[in-house]
Parts: structure tokens; sequence; C-alpha cells
């Protein structure tokens, strides 16, 4: 047990400063600036909050954006109503979205499996349509709802006096776009992070995983499990809530599209690319897929012939005029085609196949070390041993 | 070692207090910084290149004027570094530019896609800004995209030069500082329009309007409102349709049963591509209501949903900002120059993303200088001639262009696969305009 205790600390130690010094490292990847740091934070956040749900209680969300959606205009309220600070906002949204999580899940948990997955794919496009159209004086429509001069800002108006100008989110004079906004939303990240953790050791979470292998056998058992089932539910609401009022903090501006069933398909492509059920998967995958949308999304020929530089012309030009197609608008090409292999070859996703490569690594190491001490005779059967 | 952890010494105490100190300065520090003159984002002036960001839809309804905007950056970009034949820089009076870059320094790009979307347009504007370092950005289809990519522009202090937006917000309710529109708005589309329908279709009709749900939409229909009541039309009904539907039959058979006699269509893009050919083919154009003949109106036009349409907008009359068959000296430069690129004639989207860039990089010249405040302070009250539109002025009050506009229809004789549209009327500067107040709004300060 100490053991567990010991790894899942230096787990969330290590976990805690690769997120923290992303700014260094991501640097050389292009990726290294603000905006997309705070993407990756956030819907970091977002998988990981499903994962609860998804990976830990094997049921599939196939709406999960509406919290997102819900937190983010619950948190743009709030610094409309009552402040710019966003800790109001960031707690607003959360319990917001967990109430829609209790209402949503508390209807869609009474089916399980692909009926569980309808119901709540149509409860988003539900809520998408409501934000489009008939709500628009609450959501502002397709155009978004967005901080105004002349909101009441009733905390900030009482403590200075009206505001001439459109003030900026900040988090006790800490301004949240930049990077500081990123090492906000990075502590929120690692805080979840180890949230999610603490759920899947406890006694609750080996609820959930019963939940998963055989709901039957619970319910035979004599166990009440929805209970459980909705508490997961609502957990992973709240996550989402949290990416979503973190995105409206680091951008004040919250639109319908972030409801729609694309984003709430993407966090499910999040958790399978990276790795479903594992702790560090839904981050990786958020990354990955973050990464592929703002970086490759970016790339027009002109690049392409800039890498294929070195190439003979003729053959740049091919080169170019293929790569092109999975750049650029075609970068949605190249996810799909990702996804695809992965969930061939690799169904544990990128942390499934980092511990194969880990592994094949150990083996060769061990092998090697093996050929080395040959003349020794028996050294060679006890490593092959050791490194099974 | 322990006691010092429960022991709140003095020395603690100071160590605490100076920690604390420091945090707190730390950013204030970053703020004086920031207001320094010479000192401001993604400052070029020590780099041999100057950066510019081109944040156009590439995909969603407005695609195609996205893409038609790209060809006009990515044509201007070779006139303004010397290459090519200088399209409008030869006509652009009064102008400081030399074919050389920017104040020397030679025009590199990045695009974007917008997607049509204010959360993915800002997504790629925050990227060009805080990765590649734009020293200006500009583009965009959708009055929403505009809106919020001009807060955007404020907030970051880099100077947004509007691409296409029609929305009054954008220079009115929404107007900002480090935002400039050169496009023409609904409101003066409806004082363009007015005396036109009232000429052609009377003072006795009744209005039906199907709107895109969005800021657009929405001033352009309250725009057109007031101007036709104002000519003693009365308004049945105002439907808002999502924007990218579609599918619009379900929002036509009601206007048709409505006893209105005439549709306006205040969509744009696809969108009216799809409205307007629904609208024909439900035979609505051949429809006798009132003892009038059923007319449609498509306030905003461009020659792009023009060619999408096809035969449907024969004869339909609305707006534009500009046209490439216009008999003036910059229209003609422009037009020769962009055929001769792309083997087609340019669209007004292209126009008046071509006219923006020159007019931010001449007002770099003119102001001798990259930093921002100074750049608009050029470009506030700024007249020109020689872009496409005639005398043209950047009103300092609200930072939008006030300059003619034309009453155009969809041509019932085309000559060619191009010449679509007719120019009805240019609609002089002095009937459109109105004060820089109206509407609302504040710029903003210039130093953020």
């Amino acid at each position: 047990m100490t053991h567990t205790v010991k790894r899942d600390r230096m787990l969330v130690g290590g976990f805690a400063l690769a997120v923290l010094t992303m700014p260094v490292w991501m640097t050389p990847l292009g990726a290294g600036y603000p905006d997309l740091l705070q993407r990756f934070a956030i819907y970091g956040i977002f998988a990981i909050g499903f994962n609860i749900l998804f990976g830990l209680t094997g049921y599939l969300s196939f709406g999960h954006a509406v919290f997102l959606g819900v937190g983010s205009y619950a948190a743009v309220w709030s610094f409309k109503l009552l402040s710019m600070n966003v800790l109001p906002a960031v707690l607003c949204a959360m319990g917001v979205s967990g109430l829609f999580a209790l209402a949503i899940g508390y209807i869609s948990l009474r089916r399980s499996g692909i009926y569980f997955s309808i119901l709540t794919l149509a409860f988003a496009q539900m809520a998408y349509n409501l934000a489009y159209s008939v709500l628009t004086p609450i959501t502002n429509g397709e155009t978004g709802l967005k901080i105004e001069r002349v909101d009441p800002r009733l905390i900030d108006t009482w403590l200075s006096g009206p505001s001439t100008l459109i003030p900026s989110t900040n988090f006790f004079g800490m301004p949240m776009s930049g990077y500081s906004g990123f090492f906000f939303c990075a502590v929120l990240l690692i805080a979840a992070f180890y949230v999610a953790l603490r759920i899947a050791r406890s006694p609750f979470g080996a609820m959930l995983r019963a939940i998963k292998s055989n709901q039957n056998r619970l319910n035979y058992a004599g166990v009440h499990t929805r209970p459980y089932a909705l508490t997961a539910f609502v957990i992973s609401g709240i996550f989402a809530g949290l990416a979503g009022g973190l995105l409206a903090a680091t951008d004040p501006l919250a639109g319908a599209e972030r409801m729609q069933w694309t984003a709430s398909g993407e966090v499910v492509l999040m958790t399978i690319l990276g790795g479903v059920g594992t702790q560090l998967g839904p981050f990786v995958g958020a990354v990955i897929i973050k990464y592929a949308e703002n970086i490759f999304s970016a790339f027009n020929p002109q690049t392409l012939h800039g890498i294929f530089a070195f190439l003979p012309d003729p053959i740049e030009d091919v080169v170019v005029t293929v790569t092109g197609l999975f750049v650029g608008n075609g970068w949605q090409l190249t996810l799909g085609t990702l996804f695809m292999l992965l969930v061939i070859f690799l169904p544990g996703g990128v942390i499934e196949g980092a511990r194969r490569l880990g592994v094949l690594i150990g083996r060769k190491t061990a092998a090697l070390r093996g050929r080395r001490s040959q003349p020794l005779g028996s050294a060679l059967p006890a490593s092959g041993a050791a490194s099974e | 070692m322990s006691d010092n952890i429960n022991d709140p010494s003095r020395r603690r105490a100071l160590k605490v207090g100076a920690a604390l100190g420091m945090g707190l300065a730390a950013p204030s520090l970053i703020y004086t910084r920031n207001a320094w003159a010479a000192n401001f984002r993604n400052d070029p002036t020590k780099a041999k290149t100057v950066m510019l960001g081109f944040n156009v839809p590439q995909t969603g309804p407005y695609a195609d004027e996205g893409l038609d905007e790209l060809r006009a950056y990515k044509l201007v970009v070779k006139h303004l570094n010397g290459e090519g034949d200088g399209g409008m820089m030869k006509t652009f009076k009064p102008s400081k530019l030399k074919g050389n870059g920017i104040l020397g320094k030679k025009v590199t790009y990045v695009t974007g896609d917008a997607q049509t979307k204010a959360d993915a347009a800002r997504a790629s504007a925050k990227r060009m800004i805080e990765k590649d370092g734009v020293i200006m950005f500009t583009g965009g289809s959708s009055s929403a995209v505009a809106v919020a990519a001009q807060s955007l522009a404020q907030e970051m202090g880099v100077v947004f030069m509007v691409g296409l937006s029609h929305s009054n917000d954008t220079t009115m309710k929404d107007r900002r500082r480090y935002g400039f529109r050169h496009f023409f708005n609904a409101y003066m589309s409806g004082q363009a329009l007015a005396p036109i329908l009232a000429a052609e279709l009377g003072t006795d009709r009744r209005a039906y309007h199907l709107t895109a749900d969005y800021t657009w939409g929405w001033t352009q229909e309250e725009s057109l409102k007031n101007a036709t009541e104002k000519l003693g039309w009365k308004t049945v009904a105002a439907v808002r349709t999502p924007l990218g539907a579609g599918d619009f039959s379900q929002y036509i058979t009601p206007a048709v049963n409505s006893g209105a006699d005439v549709l306006f269509l205040n969509h744009y893009g696809k969108d009216m591509v799809n409205s307007l050919t629904q609208a024909v083919q439900f035979g609505l154009r051949d429809k006798m209501v009132n003892g009038k003949r059923f007319e449609i109106v498509v306030p905003l036009y461009s020659e792009l949903m023009v060619q999408g349409a096809g035969a449907a907008a024969k004869g339909i009359l609305g707006t534009a900002n500009w046209h490439w068959n216009l008999p003036n000296e910059g229209t003609k430069a422009f037009t020769q120059s962009f055929v001769k690129e792309y083997g087609f004639p340019p669209s007004q989207a292209a126009q008046t993303c071509y006219a923006q860039t020159l007019l931010y990089a001449n007002a770099c010249e003119v102001a001798g200088t990259f930093y921002p405040p100074e750049v608009i302070k050029v470009l506030e009250g700024y007249k020109f001639d020689g872009l496409g539109n005639g005398p043209t002025e950047y009103r300092a009050g609200d930072h939008q262009c006030m300059k003619d506009c034309l009453v155009v229809r969809g041509a019932l004789h085309p000559t060619g696969k191009y010449d679509l549209l007719e120019v009805v009327k240019v609609v002089p500067r002095s009937q459109i305009e109105y004060p820089a107040s109206m509407g609302g709004g504040e710029l903003g300060p210039y130093i953020v």
C-alpha cells in the first residue's frame, strides 16, 4: 500500500513538474505560446474529468461539451454581474454545470450502454440549439456572449466605482491573459489531476470500477449502483464546467459552438487517443489534439516548401502536394488517420504505446546485458526472467 | 530548524514580507515596461522583416469570401514588396509607399482559418499575435468574428484592420480604438436602397424579413426596417434563421402565406445562395400579392453570391461596397492586376482587404514608426483617393470609412461569366452619412 502511495506522489510530482515547465519544453515544438498552453491545460481538465465517467465508470457520454458550454456562459455572466475576478466566475461555472449534470445525469443514467450515449447526445444537441436560437437573450446566440462596458459588475462597482473602459479578467490583480493565465490554469490542472487520482484510488473509485466491470453482478449482490454512477457523472460535469469557466476566464467570450456535438466528440477522441482509464492518458490526448488543431492547421504550402526544400524540385512538388492534403484545412485528415491507426494497433492509446515501448527497451537492454555477460554462463536466463 | 517553522520570529516575518512584496511588484514591473513608448508588443524595429496576420474563414458558410480575401492579401504583399505590377499602389493618393516593404522592411505573412466562428477566429488571432509575432492582423467575413477580433485587438494592443463586416455594431456599439473598418455598413445600405425601392416598388408595400441570427443580421434588419418604414412600408414579420442553416424552405413557406409582397433576405455567403435559390424555386417571383408582383430584395450583395445563385439572382436589387467594373483609375488598376494573377476579377471582399492592408502600410510610413498609437493617429481622419471607391475618409470618431456606395442589380442579360451585377446607382456619401456618435460605443484608450 505504501508503495502505491509513494508512486502516486511521484506521479503527481512528475506531472506537476512537466506541466509547469511546458512553456520551456513546448517552445522547440512551436507550441510555447500562452494561448495554446492555456488550451492544453483547460482541455486537459476537461478530458481528465471525462475519464472519471468514461474510463473509470464505463459510461460513454456523447454530450459532455454541454457542461463546457454551460460553464462558459455561467462564468461570463459572473463577469458581467458580479466581478471581473475569476474566482467567483470559476465557482459559478462549477456550480451551474454541476446542477446541469445532476439533471441530465438523473434522466440519462436510467439507461446504460448505447442508450445512455444517445440520451446524452440528445441533451447536448438540445442545449446547443437552445443556446443558439431560443435563449438568445441569455446567450447572445451566434454573436457570442461578451463583456460590455456598461455591465453592472456589482462587486467591482461597489469596491472601486464604475469603470470607464472594458476591464479585463484577473485573479486579484493577476491578469488572465498571457503566461500568468497559463499558470493559473496549470495549477488547477494539477489539482484536478490529483483529485482524479484520489478518486481512482478511493473505495468510491473501486465501486466505479466495479460498475464498469459488471453492473449486473453488483445489482444481484444488492448494491444500488445508480447513486454512484450519478455522483461520477456530476463530478465529471463539474470538471467540464471548470474547464468551460477557465475558457471564459482566459478569453471572456462564450459561443454556442462550444456545445456542438463535434466538441463532445473531441473529448472522446482525446481520451481514447491518450488512453482510456489511465491517469495520464486524457491529458496527453488533449495535448495531441489541440496541438494538431493549432499547429497543423496553420501549415500552408509555403511552410511545406520550406520544410522539404532539401529535396530535388520535382520530388519536392509531389511531396508537398501529398502532404498538403494533411495540413491546413486537412488537419482533421491527419487526426483521423492517427486515430484509426491507434485504435487498430494500440487500443490502449498513447500511454499503452509508451508502456510497450518501455518494455521493449527494457528487454533490449536486458538482452544486451545478457549477451555481454554470456561468458559467465548462467547470467542469461536470470536476466531474461527479470525483464518479463 | 523545526522551531523555525512554529516560531513566528521577526526574521521569518521579514522574509515572508519581502517575498510577498516581490511577488506583488512583479506584474506591475511588466506593466510599466509595456507602457514605455519604444517598447510595444511584437515590435519589428530590430527585425529585417515585418509580419502581418491574415485571419480569414477558409471553412464555414463564408469560406468563398475568405478565400478571395486571401488572394487579395497575397497580391498586396507582392505589391508592397515591389513585385508584380503594383496594382492600386500606383493610384493610391496621398501615399508614401515606395514598394520596398513597410518602412524598408520586407513584408511576410501568416494565415489562419477563422472558420466563420468567433471562438476559432480569436484562437487563430492569438496564435498569430503570441507565436508568430504579427504587428497587425486583418481579415474575416463575419461581423461576429470582426467584433470579437476587434476587442481582442484592443486587449492585445495590436491593430486589427477589419475585413468584410457589414454590421452597424462593428463601428457603432462595439467600436474599438485598435479596429478600423473600410467596408460600408447596414445603415448605409438602408439609406442607399430606400429611395430606389420607393421608385421601383412604390411606397405601399408589406415587407417580410428573413434574418441571419447574429449581430450583422440584427442590425441590417433594423436598418432596413427603419429606412423602408419611413417610406410608408409596413413590416409584416421578421424571422431569425440560424447561420449556416443550409435548408431555408421551412422559413420561406410562412413568408409566402403571410400577406407580404416583398421578401428581404438578410443573408450572406452560402446562406444567401441557398435562401435565394429556394425562394425562387418556390415560385415567389411569379406570385401576385395585394395586386402587386412579389419582389425579393437582398440588401447586401456580392459577386461571389451571384455566381452561386445563378439565374435566381437576375433582376434582384441590393447594395454593394464596390464592383470590379467601376470606371475609376484605382478599380481598373486593381482589377487588371488581380485578373493577371488569378484569371478572374476580384470580389468586393478582395478589394476591401487589399485596401485595408495598403492603408495600414501607408499609415506606418507616414507615422515613421510601427508604434500602434502613432499609426492609429495617422489613420484617424485620413483622407485618400484611388483605392476604387473615390474620395474616402477614415472617420476619427468611429473608425468607419465614409465614401460612396453602390446600389446594384443581378444583371438581366449578363455579358460574361463574371459580369453578373449591374450598377444601378452610385449613391453619394452625403446621402448615407450619419454622425459619428450614432449608436453609442467607446473607442477606448490609445495605449493599452
